[in-house]
């Protein structure tokens, strides 16, 4: 596999000891392959994702092992986390702002980006950002490469995070909760892009998500999360159709049978 | 596809709301932009009706409208069938407020957060009923039993309960008011889905034995089909389609519905950027 993680733990000091968020979990990514972390708040879902970038709390402690390509990075640090960091995985989250410095137009994102990790010359990387700003279905790509953070949608932002993000085809993107903050439409919408990106250039994608539906939409496995634990793991079918732990009957039970009309019925007529 | 037909004049309407309108200017510029747009619609006493929309569909402000919170340009509000004034006095809200209250998406925003959460609910019986104190704190632990929470919740700070919880009070601080209607925006929204379902089965069922008239803003159609009996469907400020619930979501005519329909998540489903596009495309032709 090509992200393994195997029994990690992690604990967090706080008044009275030590707070365990993560209890042995163990999952992995293989090449290509799209893996869903499903849970609801405090699952630990999110930490999962931090752990593997790295990015957890300072006062946290970590056991266990997280191996990508082989390479163990729970003992990265400094030039080789930077290395990891900038080529082989890219993280998506919830709120695009956070990445995007406000004052900046978007070309430099993306042109600043290509040019550091890639080493680009500008004009190259302002023709690349081009491409991929295309690639994310982004109509009017000069307008936008010219427009500013907050000149633009939460969608359309989401969309130019996700170029950046494919731009260094990295072999594994993190994506948490990456369509949460956005209207249903637009939600559907940028699942849809970044999906399509994903299978064409062959990236691997690890999705944390509180919606079952929406991992299993985009998904070839889904580990269910609840309590820092991994309560379940398999194929969406499965999981929808023969949930083994009662905690994913749950999930599932607490969405309606749909009655709801989809595009395959017909016109609506 | 504009519908401003309510249908006939109901005897039995709790909420009539007649070619209802608001502009709203953006920034120090000239534009402005329109919020609701000749929006009528009758809510039937007993009933639940969702309003659904996604951001800037006019969905929240003409919930405002009707509490109160927010004037019309044009256009009528009628509570039981008595219309209420645009510019609302202060004397003219508390009544209205003793007919109506309203959910919000986060509770933290009606509850202080150093004060215990029984004191968000007495307040509400101070305004709305002459009971004296040792009557609220019997009535305060009622409402709280009624919604699912114990005596020990009572002195309870906002952050030591859960988000399920907090809801929990909100409901129970709408209820102290004795309404005949709750505007419920959002109020499951920010919930992990198994507590949305716990909280939508509290409301079904207070709905069904205190009589309540319910307008439920939502952008989620899971949401509509487990509590509402009609819905509306709003975007950019005019309602695009309304009908019963199992008709909207089972054959939806508009092509705004359909798209709405057609990226909601549901066991199944899968984003088509083709179909999206395409119904895109039919909703601005």
């Amino acid at each position: 596999m090509m992200l393994d993680i195997r029994s990690l733990s992690l604990s967090i000091a706080v008044d009275g000891g030590p707070k365990e968020i993560l209890h042995d979990v163990t999952l992995a990514v293989g090449r290509g392959e799209a893996v869903g972390l499903v849970g609801e708040s405090g699952s630990g879902k999110s930490m999962t994702l931090r752990s593997v970038l790295r990015t957890e709390p300072r006062n946290a402690t970590v056991t266990g092992a997280i191996a990508l390509d082989g390479v163990d990075v729970l003992s990265l640090k400094g030039e080789p986390l930077r290395q990891l960091r900038a080529h082989q995985i890219a993280m998506i989250a919830q709120n695009p702002h956070a990445v995007l410095n406000p004052v900046l137009p978007i070309s430099r994102y993306l042109v600043e980006g290509m040019h550091d990790a890639q080493g680009l010359s500008v004009a190259a990387a302002r023709l690349r950002a081009g491409e991929l700003l295309e690639q994310v279905g982004i109509d009017g790509v000069d307008r936008v490469l010219a427009s500013y953070p907050h000149q633009l949608s939460g969608g359309m932002l989401q969309r130019v995070v996700i170029a950046g993000a494919i731009a260094g085809k990295p072999s594994l993107i993190l994506a948490d909760e990456p369509t949460t903050a956005l209207d249903v439409t637009t939600q559907a919408e940028v699942m849809a892009i970044l999906d399509d990106c994903r299978r064409e250039l062959g990236m691997a994608l690890l999705f944390v998500t509180h919606d079952l539906d929406l991992a299993a939409a985009v998904c070839d496995r889904i580990n269910v999360m609840k309590d820092g634990v991994v309560v379940e793991t398999g194929v969406p079918d499965q999981l929808r159709d023969h949930p083994a732990h009662p905690y994913t009957q749950q999930l599932m039970d607490s969405r309606p049978a749909s009655i709801m009309w989809s595009p395959s019925d017909g016109s609506g007529e | 596809m504009s519908d401003t037909n309510t249908g006939p004049v109901s005897e039995t309407a709790m909420i009539t709301v007649n070619g209802l309108s608001k502009t709203f200017r953006t920034g120090v510029g000239r534009a402005t932009v329109a919020a609701l747009d000749d929006v009528s619609l009758v809510v039937e006493a007993g009933s639940c009706l969702a309003v659904v929309g996604e951001s800037g569909s006019g969905k929240t402000t003409l919930a405002r409208i009707i509490v109160g919170l927010e004037s019309a340009d044009s256009g009528t509000v009628a509570v039981s069938g008595r219309v209420v004034a645009h510019r609302a006095s202060r004397r003219e809200l508390r009544r209205r407020a003793s007919e109506i209250q309203m959910v919000f998406q986060d509770p933290q925003s009606s509850l202080n957060r150093r004060l215990p959460v029984q004191t968000a609910v007495d307040e509400v019986l101070r305004v709305h009923t002459s009971l004296g104190r040792d009557a609220r704190r019997l009535r305060c632990s009622e409402l709280f039993a009624l919604v699912g929470l114990s005596d020990e919740h009572l002195r309870a700070l906002p952050e030591e309960l859960s988000g399920g919880q907090r809801q929990r009070v909100a409901i129970a601080r709408a209820l102290a008011a004795d309404p005949s209607v709750i505007i419920l925006d959002e109020s499951v929204a920010a919930l992990d889905v198994t507590v949305q379902g716990q909280i939508l089965a509290l409301l079904d069922e207070l709905r069904t034995a205190k009589g309540l008239t319910y307008l439920f803003i939502t952008h989620d159609l899971s949401v509509v089909q487990l509590i509402a009996d009609q819905v509306v469907v709003m975007r950019r400020g005019k309602i695009v389609e309304r009908g019963a619930t199992a008709d909207v979501l089972g054959r939806p005519r508009h092509p705004y519905t359909q798209l709405l329909l057609a990226c909601a998540p549901r066991p199944g489903w899968k984003p088509q950027r083709g179909v999206i596009r395409a119904l895109r495309e039919e909703i601005t032709s």
